[in-house]
């Protein structure tokens, strides 16, 4: 080790193995009540992961919850932006994995075809 | 392909792991592996949270969740309902001893709420045998700014500035200690981590060492840059494997990153570290008792002065501090002295790790801001006292400290508040006491420490200390004598004046603070032969309370005749003719006899 | 102005002392007495029996005098009621777990925790709690250790590895219990002990003793059918003075002799005579050495204690000692023969005495080698303490005894027999008769300045018959162990080296009276010289009776009768860890 910037570097590099210890990235919620499951829920999830991780995109972390409900629009995932409104999408395929993280975890934009609710 | 989307902490601190956490760890590897998750789960082994007391802990993030008492048959269930399914599982929560309400997540747990954690803040947290998370977590980040960025002297400044006192136990200012070997002439010097850590129930060093090893060794390189030495010992005692072990690790890592070695962050400075393997001594954990074990001979105290600033190991300007104190310097150097000191009291600065024992309801480590009471680390964070009993007194500073009772409970705690009370900070053992602790008994248990562990050099600590106990144990027995109060100041001053070093000056505390409190349950075992808490196996003495409606049926069934007193008037019970066989208690009829004063 | 001084007030009196003096070096000068008992001015101070506390102005606590520190400006009270207090309960703690024997104890009137208690002025011990038990430890013919007496003032630690380099004892254990011993608990036989006796003289109580053999002396001296001689060290003349009250180093051989003869002993003899007899040998033997190539360097082998640690630590050097035996067993291995002989007594009824400086003198004597006369050559060691008590015993009033002289012919002893008894003695001794024996002229400054002295390590040079003769002088067996070093290194260029166990040689031997110091070491030197510089002969090889001897009935030094009597052998020791 022989500057500071160096170890910075490293760092931040290093940063993306322990960041989702953070409470404050992109979240993307997916459900995996027994209706998401058997709708392809894992898949979705998956399809989700692979995308997030072939962008190289830091921060976004994962998180699963139980069914709410509304299980004839299953697979549901949630997009929460930091500082924006949880965005419910349905009837999720892992083709559209693609699309919600290009237009909506990374550019901000809300896939309109495919939400089903939008929540404080 | 992998994506780590969840990290699941299981802690493996001593105490977890002897609780099983080891087969935890296991068993969710292979179920993690068994269901595919391999991928996109990721098992990371952490050092002590300090609530070892709930463990095995785990936190399961991106949630955060923090479930205690896991066993390894909880695993395939934490698998499927957790990490698949991403359900919290109820009943592996904390439950507040108090409310009984379950809380899923760490930061919300009263026992965390109240702390202030910067020497623990690692710990539980990362994987202390992985450097990168240490980085990850801003470590070695102080290392680097105070050799490229400071100067020796400038990094002595800010260490006095920031008002850190020794975590060890006096509280001598480090900044300080450190100015003294720093101008010491001397072309060889060393820096000396305590980590001999051996108060009855303390552990938080250990938990450091254990937990975040990495944070100490950056702060003795530190010491050694703004002192001038190039090579450290770190002291550690044998009895803890586990801290030697990740401390070995630690230290290679750290090596192989170039934070130790030499030309350090291309400043040109150098500096080796070691690990010393301490044999079990207690009185080795005195700086001088230290020294004389590192250079292999028996660990006895030497006078002081020299003190080691000017002739430490063999011979040489050395610089001791312990393991808290050394976990301080990085944060110090990182947010500089004065955000530091924003912390604390007026001449107190910075948190305090305590280790909470006894009949508390939430045991374990707590890391707190100088300047908090008793009350709030004994209720807010401890829990209060187990079954709901009445709180009588809270023993702190281990065999050198001293036993504070209830109308004291609001002290804020600093090193001269402490002091001023007859305790003492010491290495932060807190020991809470309930009603049916006998406090002549605490004495004797903590006076029986010191004498074992006595290093025998000086009259008055070995052989005075050993008439202190002979006493102790005779008025616990029954047996204590008319002037045996006076006898104990006596020798205790004595003591206090004349002994040799810290250990021996400091032993006769617990007796002398328990005398200054709670003299009466002194005088009750000598004179009446009672011990007020019911401890004293040869003076649990019956009483009758004012429930007594003089039915005369305890006289009657008493063998010795040890009950006076007039039908329908309440009865007493003779205490010196009592031969405390309780058969008075189970034929009451109205509950009016008890066990104690 | 000296800058090295310091200013110090002393219960009110300013002394001016040296930045580098302790408050009890401060106090001394002030003339304040300040009461010690694990401080001893020849070793370093450890501040452990907190019986020297003082007030020192702005300290917490008391401190420890003997190891404080003096500054500039300090203000020191040595006799307040606190300090007062704090020594009396620091030795009521001390009495509280020793046993109250005093009447009948060894030391009774020379202990000195017993001065300690009595100047103090304690009057009550308030426990009666438990005592520390432990066994004797006497299973060697040299020193008794009694851990119930011992304070742990530490003193013979200290004496054992600062001084002699050994480090055969330590403190073991913890608490009360704690205990100083050999590792492992050992006994003095089993442990690397050369038996040098130090730690009995600087043991202020009767923890460590010489083991008492004066009742066995006393037995055979009531039995009418045992004919007792006693032989005495040339020390042992300048010593035992104390013993009886005189002034340190009081030359009292006439005294002794005469008080020797009221306890009844048949004859009293000189160990000054065989240490003669020894420089013939070991002389000759060195010449011997010398001229034919031999073990080079040559190290002296009369010091006992030294002998013990070359076996036990130089068993691969054991060759370079002289095969020569001591003056105490030529003495024995003569004494029960050639005496016997011309004398006409069966020497099984001869019971040989010897009284010595030295308690590694009682191991010598019972070594299985030395028995060349068909018998243990010399019978009963004692010690010089042991005869002051003896003395005392048998009510002789020391002072006023008219002296009297040695017997013939083993009383006879030269000058350079007188000088055994100090450190470079041996040397100067065998320097006068090397020399003349080499060269066949007459030594005319009989005085080997270079040799004398008190210093642990002396060397000299010495031309003989045109022989540059480099020679060194070691005394304490830590410097002993230096040397050693340098020997087994190949890095002591010396041919001849003379080793001391003791400070000083046998002057300050462990079985001298205490206490000792620099002092009273000085003072028992001076005296030694002395008795050399007015003896009428002084060079061994001049002494009449030894000459005799070789004469009537051993023949040549190193001859075939020489060797039997008066050589041994040595082999390694296997003791300790």
């Amino acid at each position: 080790m022989k500057s500071l910037e160096e170890l910075k570097k490293l760092r931040e590099k290093l940063q993306s193995d322990t960041k989702l210890r953070a409470a404050d990235g992109i979240k993307v919620i997916v459900g995996m009540g027994t209706c998401g499951i058997a709708a392809g829920a894992r898949e979705v999830m998956a399809a989700l992961m692979e995308e997030v991780k072939k962008r190289g995109l830091a921060g976004v972390v994962f998180q699963q919850t139980g069914c709410i409900g509304m299980c004839e629009k299953e697979v549901l995932v949630d997009i929460i932006l930091p500082g924006a409104p949880r965005i419910t999408y349905g009837n999720v395929r892992p083709s559209d994995a693609g699309r919600l993280v290009a237009e909506h975890v990374i550019n901000g934009q809300i896939v309109k075809d495919l939400v089903v609710a939008k929540s404080v | 392909m992998q994506f780590i989307r969840a990290h699941v902490l299981v802690c493996g601190g001593t105490g977890c792991m002897s609780s099983g956490s080891r087969q935890v760890q296991a068993g969710l590897e292979d179920e993690i592996a068994r269901r595919g998750l391999d991928n996109e789960v990721k098992v990371v082994q952490t050092g002590c949270h300090g609530f070892c007391e709930m463990g095995p802990l785990m936190i399961i993030y991106p949630e955060g969740v923090f479930y205690v008492s896991v066993k390894a048959e909880d695993v395939p269930e934490i698998v499927e309902t957790h990490l698949y399914k991403g359900r919290i599982i109820e009943r592996l929560l904390y439950r507040e001893p108090l409310s009984q309400k379950s809380i899923p997540s760490y930061d919300e747990i009263n026992f965390y709420k109240k702390q202030r954690r910067i020497i623990l803040s690692n710990c539980g947290h990362i994987n202390p045998d992985e450097i990168n998370e240490y980085i990850a977590a801003g470590g070695y980040e102080a290392l680097g700014k105070a050799l490229t960025l400071m100067t020796p002297a400038a990094v002595t400044e800010e260490v006095k500035k920031s008002g850190l006192r020794g975590r060890g136990g006096a509280g001598f200012p480090t900044g300080m200690k450190w100015q003294f070997a720093r101008q010491s002439p001397g072309e060889k010097k060393y820096v000396v981590c305590n980590a001999d850590e051996g108060d009855p129930g303390a552990f938080m060093d250990r938990s450091v060492l254990e937990g975040d090893p990495h944070r100490v060794i950056e702060g003795m390189i530190i010491c050694g840059y703004a002192i001038g030495a190039d090579e450290g010992y770190i002291y550690v005692r044998a009895e803890y494997p586990l801290a030697i072990k990740r401390l070995r690790t630690a230290i290679a890592q750290a090596e192989e990153m170039g934070f130790l070695g030499k030309d350090v962050f291309g400043s040109g400075f150098n500096f080796a570290l070691h690990i010393k393997e301490g044999a079990g001594a207690f009185v080795c954990g005195e700086e001088t008792a230290l020294l004389q074990s590192i250079e292999g001979r028996r660990g006895m105290p030497r006078p002081r002065p020299p003190f080691p600033a000017v002739s430490g190991l063999w011979g040489k300007p050395t610089n001791i501090n312990n393991v808290e104190t050394f976990a301080n310097i990085a944060s110090i150097i990182v947010d500089g002295a004065e955000k530091y000191a924003e912390i604390g009291t007026e001449k107190s600065k910075g948190t305090k790790v305590f280790a909470l024992t006894g009949k508390i309801n939430n045991t374990g480590l707590a890391e707190v801001p100088m300047g908090i009471t008793m009350r709030e680390i004994i209720y807010d964070i401890g829990g209060g006292i187990v079954d709901g009993k009445k709180f009588k007194a809270v023993q702190i500073g281990g065999p050198s400290g001293g036993c504070l009772p209830e109308d004291m409970l609001d002290l804020t705690i600093d090193y001269d508040s402490l002091t001023a009370a007859g305790a003492m900070m010491g290495s932060g053992g807190l020991v809470v006491m309930d009603e049916t602790t006998c406090m002549v008994d605490v004495a004797k248990f903590f006076l029986t420490f010191t004498q074992s562990e006595s290093c025998g050099k000086c009259t008055p600590c070995r052989e005075g200390t050993k008439r202190m106990l002979e006493i102790l144990t005779r008025i616990t027995n029954g047996e204590g004598r008319e002037g045996d109060i006076a006898l104990l100041e006596d020798l205790a001053r004595g003591i206090k004046q004349t002994a040799l070093c810290g250990l021996g000056q400091t032993a006769p505390n617990p007796v002398l603070s328990t005398l200054k409190y709670f003299r009466h349950e002194y005088e009750a075992h000598i004179k009446d032969h009672v011990c007020p808490a019911g401890a004293c196996s040869n003076l649990t003495g019956y009483t009758i309370t004012d429930d007594c409606r003089g039915c005369g049926m305890c006289k009657k069934v008493c063998p010795v005749g040890a009950i006076a007193g007039e039908i329908k008037e309440r009865h007493v019970i003779k205490h010196k003719v009592c031969i405390k066989c309780g058969a008075c208690e189970g034929k009451c009829p109205f509950k009016a006899i008890r066990k104690g004063a | 102005m000296d800058n090295d001084m310091v200013n110090v007030t002393i219960d009110g009196r300013k002394v001016s002392v040296h930045k580098s003096a302790s408050v009890l070096n401060a106090a001394n000068k002030a003339g304040a007495k300040v009461p010690t008992l694990c401080y001893h001015p020849e070793l370093r101070p450890e501040g452990a029996c907190r019986v020297c506390v003082v007030e020192v102005e702005g300290s917490r606590t008391l401190v420890a005098s003997c190891v404080y520190p003096v500054s500039e400006g300090m203000i020191v009270r040595t006799n307040t009621d606190a300090v007062r207090h704090a020594r009396r309960s620091v030795v009521e703690l001390m009495l509280a777990n020793h046993p109250p024997d005093c009447l009948v104890c060894v030391r009774n009137k020379n202990c000195e925790l017993q001065k300690v208690a009595a100047e103090l002025g304690l009057r009550e011990i308030r426990f009666d709690g438990e005592k520390k038990k432990h066994p004797l430890d006497a299973n060697n013919p040299s020193l008794v250790r009694d851990n119930e007496k011992c304070i742990l003032c530490g003193r013979c630690v200290r004496v054992c590895s600062e001084r002699q380099g050994v480090h055969v004892y330590s403190f073991t254990r913890r608490g009360f219990g704690t205990v100083v011993s050999p590792a492992f608990d050992a006994g003095l036989d089993e442990a690397a002990c050369t038996y040098c006796g130090q730690c009995s003289v600087v043991c202020p109580t009767a923890a460590i003793t010489e083991k008492d053999d004066a009742e066995a002396v006393w037995k055979a001296i009531s039995d009418p059918t045992k004919h007792v001689i006693i032989q005495t060290a040339p020390s042992v003349r300048v010593a035992l003075g104390e013993t009886q009250g005189l002034a340190p180093g009081a030359i009292v051989t006439g005294k002794m002799v005469a008080a020797l003869r009221r306890m009844g002993f048949d004859k009293v003899f000189d160990t000054n005579f065989s240490a003669d007899l020894t420089i013939m040998e070991e002389g000759s033997e060195f010449i011997h050495r010398l001229k034919n190539g031999g073990k080079l360097p040559m190290v002296t082998s009369c010091s006992p204690g030294w002998v013990n640690l070359a076996e036990m630590f130089y068993p691969d050097l054991l060759e370079h000692l002289s095969t020569a035996k001591s003056p105490q067993q030529m003495f024995g291995a003569v004494a029960k023969t050639y005496y016997a002989e011309k004398s006409g007594i069966d020497p099984k009824n001869i019971v040989s005495v010897s009284a010595m400086p030295c308690t590694a003198k009682k191991a010598e004597a019972v070594r299985p080698q030395m028995r060349s006369s068909g018998y243990q050559d010399v019978d009963i060691v004692i010690t010089t303490r042991e005869l002051g008590r003896m003395i005392k015993e048998a009510g002789i009033d020391f002072a006023q005894i008219e002296e009297e002289e040695f017997d013939a012919p083993m009383g006879i002893g030269s000058g350079a027999g007188a000088i055994f008894g100090a450190t470079g003695g041996v040397m100067e001794a065998a320097l006068r008769t090397a020399y003349e024996l080499l060269t066949g002229e007459e030594l005319k400054n009989l005085d080997f300045n270079d040799v004398r002295g008190l210093k642990g390590l002396k060397e000299a040079s010495v031309n003989i018959a045109g022989v540059e003769v480099k020679v060194a002088v070691v005394n304490t067996l830590g410097e002993a162990r230096q040397m050693m070093e340098r020997v087994r290194a190949k890095e002591a260029p010396y041919h001849f080296i003379e080793i001391m166990a003791c400070p000083g040689g046998c002057i300050s031997g462990g079985g001298q009276p205490a206490p000792v110091d620099g002092e009273i070491r000085m003072k028992r030197q001076a005296s030694i010289y002395e008795i050399d510089r007015c003896s009428a002969v002084r060079k061994s090889h001049e002494n009449p009776a030894v000459k005799t001897l070789y004469a009537e009935w051993l023949g040549q030094p190193l001859g075939e009768k020489a060797h039997k009597l008066l050589h041994t052998h040595y082999h390694a020791q296997h003791r300790g860890i």
